[in-house]
């Protein structure tokens, strides 16, 4: 298999497909962060997770059209403005979701999942209805097009770039919102017994309720992201939606640490065997080695000693 | 205080609802229906059986898997390829580099037929690898994951992923499972041509009677002591692991069971519709399974099967003239009937019609006022 390359060109190809597999993880971070938080801290199912990170997507779109037709000469920055917009937006209909409907399902987790299953439906149907079927894309501002070649062989991709310094920068973010702030201590104090979490004053729906809206709201931030780097459809949500859940799930469950792990993990091997394999069979030979471990040991890479 | 007496194996009310179902299926389908929609619906009674063994896996288990499609998948495929070869002899396949094998390993540059594909050349072992190959898969996946101790929401995602990868699979290896178009252009059955409208006829009748023994397997799982502790299990599975049963057991067996029956199924489809593709494997599908179970009401053996009809019929009519309203209807009758109405039609029928069919029966024959306990047609 190696023996048709010079040790030059291994070398390249693996600093090259180790690249895109750090894009790869980047995206897998962005994509997992906000489910980390809705479904490993409050273990909450969602599954319209992949629809609010289109919805994170089309409001870029917009933003970037408002742009380019009225604010031109900010054209180069309108991709900040239209993150913060992504996350107000979806952080929004989150808690609005999480009102109407989740808060009544706490007790049947498998209920919530079904009822989010129909609501992706329904938010599929409404982007196809108001964006129509075909993908779209934004304009990249100028700065962001182009790559940077290191060597006369590696290149990278700038946007790429930027995707990864978003990650890196949510990821602390979220760090801090979990263990620096009174939010990220309740949820903690919720997660690990609800009851006596309320007992000692914590208002348990308000932060459910603001929880599952800034899970909502990072997923927002992510399809935000994605638009950078590829184009986006009615029904591209329901492409990640697995992929997230199991980069979760491989992590551990509530832990943050191990859902960066999980993600690092499973990117990087598919970018590797991708270039050795075809796509699909790279997808299935992960994806089977994640079922595989999990089948062998349930709690995940980093598991939180609880007790149930 | 009441010690559990042995009932008999159907009720009178129970009997009445199998006879109407029955005569459904078996009088008024055909009746009013010409060839083309009895075997519209024929292909939506296939999907009843992965629903029947949903009520028997979810409603009375607990155990949701949401990848039932790669187990209707997987029966479809073992009769699509036994089919596949029936039809793709030397003869008809004469104009092909390489006769004598499916057209679609031809367009792929495969020489020769994988040693995987030749066991179906033969009926008899088709047969038995339509329920032996999902089982042993189900198997797998069951013992592997029960004997931990893992169920719930973490089952739901492992099984949905299985059936990601499962389809996956199917589409990347074009040559040997037909890629994404599935296996098309099957012809017949031991020399007997599936095509025809009297063998459409035939088959909705095979089907009908399989559905039916189908039907009576998992009613007699419900009525016996395993039904009971599947029932016990969802609600306190601790509890009956402390009373000694050995829980992983007896949710491997209703996992495999719930399997098999997905497989007929899955076989059923191959030969009433003619082709069988991976857009029936993976998750959507497998997820739209579970809401036909729901819809007729989770714990209800004969609520799948009208439940199975009602969805796929309304699919069927709103997807034809309004595409864009049946998505959304579609989205709305997963969050109606979790929210709502969780009994799904059988909750509805045992709270509003069956008190005021019973009031009227009372009221010709008498007091009859204890007959009715809350829920006894599930």
């Amino acid at each position: 298999m190696f023996a048709d390359y010079s040790m030059g060109e291994l070398t390249a190809i693996f600093a090259m497909q180790g690249f895109a597999g750090l894009i790869l993880f980047s995206v897998f971070v962005l994509m997992a962060l906000g489910l980390a938080i809705i479904f490993g801290q409050m273990g909450v199912i969602n599954m319209a997770h992949g629809e609010f990170m289109i919805l994170g997507a089309y409001v870029t779109y917009l933003v970037s059209n408002v742009f380019s037709d009225y604010l031109p000469f900010l054209f180069s920055i309108y991709f900040f403005v239209a993150m913060a917009l992504a996350f107000v937006v979806t952080g929004a209909l989150g808690m609005f979701v999480e009102w109407a409907m989740i808060r009544h399902l706490y007790k049947r987790p498998l209920d919530t999942l079904l009822a989010t299953w129909g609501l992706s439906l329904i938010l599929q149907q409404i982007y196809r209805s108001v964006f129509g079927a075909r993908e779209v894309g934004v304009t990249i501002p100028e700065w962001m097009m182009g790559s940077l070649p290191l060597t006369d062989m590696i290149e990278v991709p700038i946007n790429g770039m930027f995707v990864m310094v978003l990650a890196v920068g949510i990821s602390i973010a979220i760090y801090v919102l979990m263990f620096r702030s009174t939010w990220g201590k309740q949820v903690r104090a919720i997660n690990q017994n609800r009851i006596m979490a309320g007992a000692v004053g914590i208002n348990t729906e308000w932060t459910d309720r603001l929880t599952f809206g800034i899970g909502c709201g990072v997923a927002g931030v992510a399809g935000s992201a994605f638009t950078m780097i590829g184009s986006t459809g009615p029904t591209a949500g329901q492409l990640y939606i697995v992929d997230t859940f199991l980069v979760v799930v491989f992590g551990g469950a509530g832990s943050l640490l191990g859902t960066i792990a999980s993600a690092f993990s499973i990117s990087q091997a598919q970018s590797i065997l991708e270039f050795f394999l075809s796509g699909s069979m790279a997808k299935v030979l992960t994806l089977l080695t994640v079922v595989g471990i999990l089948m062998l040991r349930p709690q995940g890479l980093f598991a939180l000693k609880l007790r149930k | 205080m009441t010690p559990t007496k042995k009932t008999a194996f159907l009720t009178p009310k129970e009997m009445i609802g199998f006879a109407i179902l029955a005569a459904l299926i078996f009088v008024v389908l055909p009746l009013a229906l010409d060839t083309f929609r009895l075997n519209l619906f024929g292909k939506y009674l296939t999907y009843a059986f992965v629903a029947v063994g949903l009520v028997l896996c979810w409603g009375a288990g607990g155990i949701l898997s949401l990848g039932q499609g790669v187990f209707f998948g997987l029966g479809g495929y073992c009769m699509a390829m036994f089919l596949k070869l029936e039809a793709s002899t030397p003869e008809n396949t004469a104009i092909q580099s390489t006769p004598g094998i499916p057209d679609f390993m031809d367009w792929n540059q495969i020489t020769a037929l994988p040693w995987w594909w030749e066991p179906f050349h033969s009926f008899g072992l088709t047969l038995i690898a339509i329920i032996a190959v999902p089982v042993v898969f189900a198997f797998i996946i069951a013992f592997a994951m029960f004997r931990r101790r893992v169920g719930g929401v973490y089952f739901a995602i492992i099984t949905q992923a299985i059936a990601a990868i499962l389809t996956i699979l199917i589409i990347g290896q074009q040559g040997f499972t037909g890629g994404v178009n599935g296996i098309t252009d099957l012809r017949t059955l031991h020399g007997w041509d599936i095509r025809t409208d009297e063998a459409k006829n035939i088959l909705y009748f095979v089907n009908g009677i399989l559905l039916f023994a189908v039907l009576f397997a998992a009613h007699y799982v419900r009525k016996s002591k395993l039904g009971r502790l599947l029932i016990a299990m969802r609600d306190q599975e601790d509890r009956v692991r402390f009373s000694g049963y050995d829980v992983a057991s007896f949710k491997i067996f209703v996992f495999c069971l719930g399997a098999a029956f997905s497989a007929i199924g899955g076989a059923m489809f191959t030969l009433q519709v003619g082709f069988m593709s991976p857009t029936l494997v993976g998750i959507v599908p497998s997820i739209e399974m579970v809401i036909f179970c729901a819809v007729g009401g989770r714990l209800s053996i004969i609520g799948a099967v009208y439940g199975t009809l009602l969805v796929n019929f309304a699919k069927t009519t709103f997807s034809e003239s309004f595409p864009e309203v049946w998505l959304l209807g579609l989205g709305a009758l997963f969050i109606a009937v979790v929210m709502a109405f969780p009994r799904g039609l059988a909750g509805i029928w045992a709270d509003w019609v069956e008190p005021r069919l019973s009031s009227l029966f009372s009221r010709k024959t008498g007091d009859d006022s204890t007959a009715a306990p809350k829920t006894p047609a599930e």
